[in-house]
């Protein structure tokens, strides 16, 4: 018995325990859940495009900015806005609100609003909501506010026009030198003082806030949006409760613990020492796929965790090949040590082959699915390369470091059976 | 080692019996088709979990008093306890509709608890109905290629209409079981493509490797040979099939309830995967190499003549 070997793989056991049990709880909490497992609600919108106005993809990029207010406005959790095939647009929200009212702000056009006075929080001076008279609204404007710098002093504008010029001529004149505020349903977006009065419809908007070309983007985004460049129709919705989200979780969660208690055990009756070494392995695949899942951020929803669960299958399946054929090596008459070395090298190409075949379905799977199937198509990939990684390579190590230690010698702890060897006892 | 049962030998049964669960298959399809979903069809599906046992007849009067016709086979009452009930309509709830289903589970159920609502309209449904089924067209002819670089093409066409068994098999059984066609049930079907072509790749392999071995002259060694491979595999292709299979049971018994039709699904094409991989793929593949054999000695006795 070499103890040298024997106690590094002590050491890579105690290791592939020890950081698992110490951190996976904490890893866990940190994976986004999809709607499915906490609850929320996910749209589908076709855009339509206004007579005469072609989608381009500058007006998708616009649309989106103008959701996103929309929904900021709501006040929801890390909103998902996606632009989907041609001419979709998918939001999902998480968490529990007001669903009809979250659906009529994203739904609605977009209320953009010039009121001449504001409600302001006496304690902290923030402006919190319109007040005073509307003097103009997004309808007012042309759909044609864009970025600009001052000549003068190269300040970071936004450039924006009335269609009615004379609308604009009357609002400067009654506010000279005041304060107008700007409105996004509801929400603050500028309060800029009139300096000048205007004549022409044409007038910019400046601020503390639009020290970057990005914000005046963004604004000149929101107020074109005011003006929504395309109309939105809900053409699906899918709400989930968060009490059944919960349940599904749970249930789920404890199914596959239950799945992977018993998987281990049969391992252990199947292949002994062996069996015992892909469950060390096994645990090494699902911490570090979770850990994977994490710094992806990836959401997890049911259909991932059902990816994840088999991609223990898949796991497994490597182990159970290369144990075999290190049977089928001792049948041969080979030692212990040269069994598992040519096992090993042998069921290597079979697992290549055949996960890289499940590999190229996940790919496809990606490439053609959306939403759930998307999900599912990554979870399963990332399970098959992680899969590789510790079920093949690090199992193998640790397999080879036990062996060569010699601290079990007899072929029963490798799962051969009584009467597959003649005089197993001596073959070593 | 030596073949304790001839399964080469016994192969046209099992292709026989493939092909009978085939037209069985085709005959359901044609009278009844698919059970299709709310993902692949218009309309409502609302899914509700009631703190109490409930049932079809009281659910059914609950939506009745809201207005919302009902038929009575379109509730289905799950859960441990009987006390998820989940109801499809053929036309989508409008909003009103929804709000006052709040309501109506209150005073039915004295429930306060908000339910799941899916609506789709057909033109997404359509549009998922056919990405699925590119997808596994194309994920077919991916992997034909990866095998017939591999491999070669023989053993290329005998995995692929091992796996088309597999998915149809599934696809079948959902027709015939009418269970319900969801966007799970794809995901499903892809994972058997994957699993079913995993789990005949290895033995495949173990063809190839002892074709290296040994070069079969004869129709009669190609069979003995293959059905030495299939032994050799046996034992690793039980074991597979029992873990995954441990898995797919609990998961569908004690798992979520969004993921039982995702799972039947899969205990269906995990055990038609291991089955077709043993007693389809591999005598497919003999049927066409023995036939190349003889037809090279053919050749070969054409070309002695001719010297």
């Amino acid at each position: 018995m070499k103890w040298g070997r024997f106690l590094a793989f002590l050491l890579m056991a105690a290791v592939i325990l020890g950081g698992t049990a110490g951190s996976v709880t904490n890893l866990w909490k940190s994976i986004p859940l999809g709607l499915d497992l906490q609850g929320g609600f996910d749209l589908l919108y076709k855009i339509e495009p206004l007579p005469g106005q072609p989608i381009t993809e500058s007006g998708k990029q616009a649309l989106v900015q103008a959701v996103e207010n929309r929904i900021n406005s709501i006040g929801t959790e890390s909103p998902m806005i996606d632009l989907e095939g041609q001419n979709e647009l998918r939001v999902q929200l998480a968490g529990t609100f007001n669903q009809a009212h979250a659906k009529q702000v994203i739904g609605t056009t977009a209320q953009l609003q010039i009121y001449s006075s504001a409600k302001i929080d006496k304690k902290t001076g923030k402006i919190t909501g319109p007040a005073g008279k509307l003097l103009a609204t997004g309808s007012d404007l042309k759909s044609n506010a864009t970025w600009v710098q001052d000549p003068n002093t190269g300040q970071n504008e936004v450039a924006i026009s009335f269609k009615n010029p004379t609308q604009w001529e009357n609002i400067t004149k009654q506010y000279y030198q005041k304060p107008i505020y700007v409105f996004l349903n509801g929400q603050l977006l500028t309060d800029p003082v009139i300096k000048q009065k205007m004549y022409s419809g044409d007038s910019v908007i400046s601020g503390p806030s639009l020290n970057t070309v990005q914000a005046c983007n963004q604004l000149a985004n929101s107020i074109n949006a005011g003006a929504l460049p395309y109309n939105l129709s809900l053409v699906s919705q899918q709400s989930v409760g968060p009490s059944l989200g919960q349940e599904s979780l749970k249930a789920t969660l404890w199914a596959g613990l239950a799945a992977m208690v018993l998987i281990f055990i049969f391992m252990i009756v199947m292949y002994r020492m062996a069996g015992l070494i892909a469950d060390l392995a096994l645990v090494a695949y699902g911490y570090v796929t979770i850990a994977v899942f994490d710094g992806m951020h990836i959401v997890l929803t049911l259909s991932g965790l059902a990816a994840l669960v088999l991609g223990v299958g898949m796991a497994v399946d490597a182990n159970i090949i290369t144990y075999e054929r290190i049977k089928d090596e001792m049948r041969n008459g080979r030692s212990l040590k040269s069994a598992v070395k040519i096992g090993n090298k042998n069921a290597l190409r079979t697992i290549l082959d055949s996960n890289a075949t499940t590999f190229i379905a996940g790919a496809v799977m990606y490439a053609f699915g959306e939403g759930d199937i998307r999900g599912f198509a990554t979870a399963l990939m990332i399970s098959i390369i992680v899969s590789l990684l510790t079920a093949v390579l690090l199992s193998r190590v640790l397999l080879f470091t036990f062996t060569n230690s010699n601290a079990i010698r007899r072929p029963w702890w490798y799962g051969v059976g009584k009467g597959v060897l003649k005089n197993d006892e001596t073959k070593v | 080692m030596k073949p304790k049962f001839d399964i080469i030998r016994l192969s046209k049964w099992f292709l026989l019996l493939s092909s009978a669960i085939t037209v069985a298959g085709i005959v359901v399809f044609a009278i009844f088709g698919f059970n299709l979903g709310t993902d692949f069809k218009a309309g409502s599906r609302v899914q509700i979990s009631f703190s109490q046992p409930v049932n079809q007849e009281k659910v059914g009067q609950m939506f009745q008093s809201i207005g919302v016709p009902m038929r009575d086979t379109s509730i289905t009452v799950a859960g441990t306890r009987q006390n998820v009930a989940v109801v499809r309509f053929p036309e989508v709830l409008t909003s009103a509709q929804q709000n006052k289903l709040d309501g109506a589970e209150k005073a039915y159920f004295g429930k306060d608890l908000p339910d799941s609502v899916q609506t789709v309209d057909p033109f997404v449904a359509t549009q998922t109905a056919h990405k699925a089924v590119y997808a596994v067209l194309i994920a077919a002819a991916f992997i034909v290629v990866y095998i017939a670089i591999r491999f070669e093409f023989r053993f290329a066409i005998a995995g692929i209409i091992a796996l088309l068994h597999d998915v149809f098999i599934v696809l079948a059984a959902f027709a015939l079981l009418r269970r319900e066609v969801d966007l799970t049930f794809i995901a499903a079907v892809l994972t058997i493509v994957g699993y079913s072509i995993n789990d005949t790749i290895v033995i495949f392999d173990r063809i190839r490797e002892n074709l290296k071995i040994v070069k079969p002259k004869d129709v009669e060694t190609l069979k003995q040979l293959v059905n030495r491979s299939l032994w050799q595999t046996m034992s690793r292709s039980i074991n597979t099939v029992v873990t995954v299979l441990i898995a797919a049971v609990i998961l569908y018994f004690f798992g979520g309830v969004s993921i039982r039709n995702f799972t039947f699904a899969l205990i269906i094409g995990l055990v038609s995967g291991a089955y077709s991989s043993i007693f389809i793929a591999s005598p497919l593949w003999v049927l066409m190499r023995g036939r190349s054999l003889k037809r090279g000695k053919r050749k070969e006795t054409a070309k002695t003549e001719l010297v």
